[in-house]
C-alpha cells in the first residue's frame, strides 16, 4: 500500500495533537495543544475535562497542521490516529475525527497503537537506527523495557508492577508540595541537590526485568515525614538517581543480553536530564549505541502517530472503519 | 441542498441524508453503545444507499445533546471533521428539540426527558405551533420527581417524550393528565434531524463549526469539587 503522506492524530491523554508525516519519517509539520494548564489545578489529568478539551481543539489543530505543511486537503493519503491505550473518552475523539477525514477524503484509516508510535518516535529522527534495539519506554502512563529485534517486531523484556515511572514522578511532587506535573519540576529542582544525599532504595535493580516504583516513593514519603526539615532539593535529586539508577542498569543488562546495537529512550519521562546522562554514560562505558530523542518527540505528539501508522498501513493495510478505542491496549508481542 | 444528519447523544446511533425531496437514507442501531465503532460504516452505507458522493452534502446537521457524554462527543467530532473537511456549514440541533419535533400534533405540553443518568433527566418543555414546535423553557437537568412537580405545576395536560421519561417511568405513570408518549419516539431521530436542520437552511440558518458546542449542562465533577475548596 503505498500512501506516503499520511495525517496523524493524537488524543489519547492530555496533548490534542496533528502532524503530516512524509513517508514515515519527513516531519512536514507536527502541531501539538497542551493541556496542561487546565489539569494542573487537579494534579493530575481529569478524564472528563480532557475529553472536553479535545472536542474543541482537535479540528483546529488539524488545520493548522495541514496548513504548516503547505499542502491541500487532497494531498493527504492516509489518516492514522491513536487508538489505544489511553484514556477511552479521549480516545474516541480522535479516532471519530480520523476515520470521517479518511471517508470524506477517500483514503485508508489506521488505527495507531499509542505504545508502538512512541517507538517509532526515535526514527523520526534517526531513521537509520540499526536493530536490534532495547528501548526503555517511560511515561505517566507506562515503564516498559522493550527489544525492538525489526520494524514492527517487538518483545517486552519487563513492565511496572505497580506504579508508572512518570507516576512516581508525579506522586512524589504531590507530596513535597512542588505541584504539576512532576517530572520537570523535580528535574529542575534536583539540579541544586545532593544525589548521594540520602540512599532510597533501589528496587529489584538485580533480579528479573519488571519494574516497582511504589516502594521508593513510600520511602521518599516516609523520609520527608520523619526529617521535616531535609533539603527538599536533595530529596529531589536523591529520588531521581534511584529511578534513573533502576531503569538505565536493566536496560544495559538487556542490551548485553539480546546483544543490541544500541539503547534509546522513548516516552515522557525520556526528556529526565539525569537518565538521558546516566544512559549517556552506560552507553560509552559499554559500547552500545545510544539514542535520545528530542524533548519533543519523547512527550506525546502526532508525528510519532503518522510515522507508526506509516509502518502498519505497508504492512497490515488500512483498519476497517469500525474500529473503536481500546484503553488498555498492549503492543503487539512476537 | 443535501444534509446529512449526525445523531449519536443517547443510547442510539444513526445518521440520515436527505433534503428538498426529503429524508433519501438513514440509519439506526440502539445495541451496546457502540457509538464510535458504528457511525462511521452508517455514514458510509448510507452514502451508497442514497447513490450519493459525499462531497454532494451542502451542510452537516448534528445533535448537539444533551445526553450521554461520550456518544454526544462522537458524534459531534464526527460532524465537526466532516464539516472542516468538506467545508460545508453546521446546523446544531438539541436531542430534547429532536425529541418534541415528531409529536407536534398534540394540544397538550410537551415535556422531552432525555436520560441523564445519576437518577437524573435532562429536559426542556415545548408547545406545539404552527409547522413545528416551540421550545418554551432552556434545557435542564432535573430529578424525575423535581421535574414531574414542575410540570404539573404549570400544566394541565403533559406529553412526555424521551428515554428520561421511559427510565423513570415510575415516577410519572398513573399521574393524572400526564402521558408518557410511545417507546417508538423515546430516541432523539437522524431523520427528525435531518428534517428539522432542513427547515433551517432554507432559513439559512447555519453555523460555523467553531459554533457548535455540545450541550453537556453539567460540569465536570472534578471541576464542580474543586471550585468550593477553592473558595
Ligand atoms: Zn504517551
Amino acid at each position: 500500500m503505498s500512501a506516503d503522506r499520511i495525517l496523524g492524530i493524537e488524543t489519547s491523554c492530555d496533548e490534542t495533537a496533528a502532524s503530516v508525516v512524509l513517508g514515515g519519517t519527513d516531519v512536514m509539520s507536527s502541531v501539538v495543544s497542551s493541556q496542561i494548564e487546565l489539569h494542573a489545578r487537579y494534579g493530575g489529568v481529569v478524564p472528563e475535562v480532557a475529553s472536553r478539551a479535545h472536542v474543541e481543539l482537535l479540528m483546529p489543530v488539524v488545520a493548522q497542521a495541514i496548513i504548516e505543511a503547505g499542502i491541500e486537503d487532497r494531498e493527504i493519503e492516509a489518516v492514522a490516529a491513536t487508538y489505544g491505550p489511553g484514556l477511552v473518552g479521549a480516545l474516541l475523539v480522535g479516532v471519530s475525527a480520523a476515520k470521517a477525514m479518511a471517508l470524506v477524503w477517500d483514503v485508508p484509516f489506521v488505527a495507531v497503537n499509542h505504545l508502538e508510535a512512541h517507538l517509532y518516535a526515535a526514527f523520526l529522527e534517526e531513521p537509520e537506527l540499526e536493530m536490534p534495539l532495547v528501548i526503555v519506554l517511560v511515561s505517566g502512563g507506562h515503564t516498559s523495557l522493550i527489544v525492538m529485534e525489526d520494524h514492527l517486531r517487538y518483545r517486552v523484556l519487563g513492565s511496572t508492577l505497580d506504579d508508572a515511572a512518570g507516576e512516581a514522578f508525579d506522586k512524589v511532587a504531590r507530596h513535597l508540595g512542588l505541584g504539576y506535573p512532576g517530572g520537570p519540576i523535580i528535574d529542575r529542582l534536583s539540579i541544586d541537590g545532593d544525589p548521594t544525599a540520602i540512599a532510597f532504595p533501589r528496587a529489584m535493580a538485580r533480579d528479573g526485568w519488571d519494574f516497582s516504583f511504589s516502594g521508593l516513593k513510600t520511602a521518599v514519603i516516609n523520609h520527608v515525614r520523619k526529617n521535616p526539615e531535609v533539603s527538599v532539593p536533595d530529596v529531589a535529586a536523591s529520588f531521581q538517581e534511584a529511578v534513573a539508577d533502576v531503569l538505565v542498569d536493566k536496560a544495559r543488562r538487556a542490551a548485553r543480553e539480546v546483544g543490541a546495537a544500541g539503547l534509546c529512550l522513548a516516552g515522557g519521562v525520556a526528556a529526565n536530564s539525569r537518565l538521558r546522562e546516566k544512559l549517556l554514560d552506560v552507553c560509552v562505558e559499554d559500547g552500545f549505541r545510544a539514542f535520545l530523542p528530542s524533548r519533543a518527540m519523547c512527550t506525546d505528539n502526532a508525528a510519532m502517530v503518522a510515522a507508526a501508522g506509516w509502518w502498519r498501513l505497508q504492512a497490515d493495510g488500512p483498519s476497517p472503519l469500525d474500529v473503536g478505542a481500546d484503553p488498555s491496549l498492549r503492543l503487539p508481542t512476537i | 441542498m443535501l444534509i446529512l444528519g449526525i445523531e449519536s447523544a443517547t443510547a442510539q446511533v444513526g445518521c440520515a441524508i436527505g433534503g428538498h425531496e426529503g429524508v433519501i437514507a438513514s440509519t439506526h442501531s440502539a445495541r451496546g453503545r457502540r457509538h464510535a465503532e458504528s457511525l462511521a460504516p452508517q455514514i458510509r452505507f448510507i452514502a451508497e444507499q442514497a447513490g450519493i458522493e459525499l462531497a454532494e452534502v451542502g451542510a452537516i446537521a448534528v445533535d448537539v445533546g444533551p445526553g450521554l457524554y461520550t456518544g454526544l462527543r462522537v458524534g459531534v467530532t464526527t460532524a465537526l471533521a466532516m464539516a472542516q473537511t468538506l467545508r460545508v456549514p453546521m446546523i446544531g440541533v438539541t436531542s430534547l428539540d429532536l425529541l418534541a419535533f415528531p409529536v407536534a400534533h398534540t394540544h397538550r405540553a410537551i415535556v422531552a426527558a432525555v436520560d441523564a443518568r445519576r437518577g437524573e433527566v435532562f429536559h426542556a418543555t415545548y408547545r406545539a405551533v404552527p409547522g413545528g414546535v416551540q421550545r418554551m423553557t432552556e434545557p435542564g437537568v432535573a430529578t424525575p420527581d423535581d421535574l414531574l412537580s414542575d410540570i404539573v405545576a404549570e400544566h394541565d395536560e403533559v406529553l412526555l417524550v424521551g428515554d428520561g421519561a421511559l427510565h423513570h417511568h415510575g415516577v410519572f405513570q398513573n399521574v393524572s393528565g400526564v402521558e408518557i408518549a410511545d417507546n417508538r419516539l423515546a430516541f432523539p431521530s437522524a431523520s427528525s434531524l435531518v428534517m428539522l436542520a432542513h427547515a433551517r437552511a432554507l432559513r439559512e440558518e447555519f453555523v460555523r463549526p467553531d459554533q457548535i458546542e455540545p450541550l453537556y449542562l453539567r460540569r465536570p465533577d472534578a471541576e464542580a469539587k474543586w471550585e468550593p475548596k477553592a473558595g
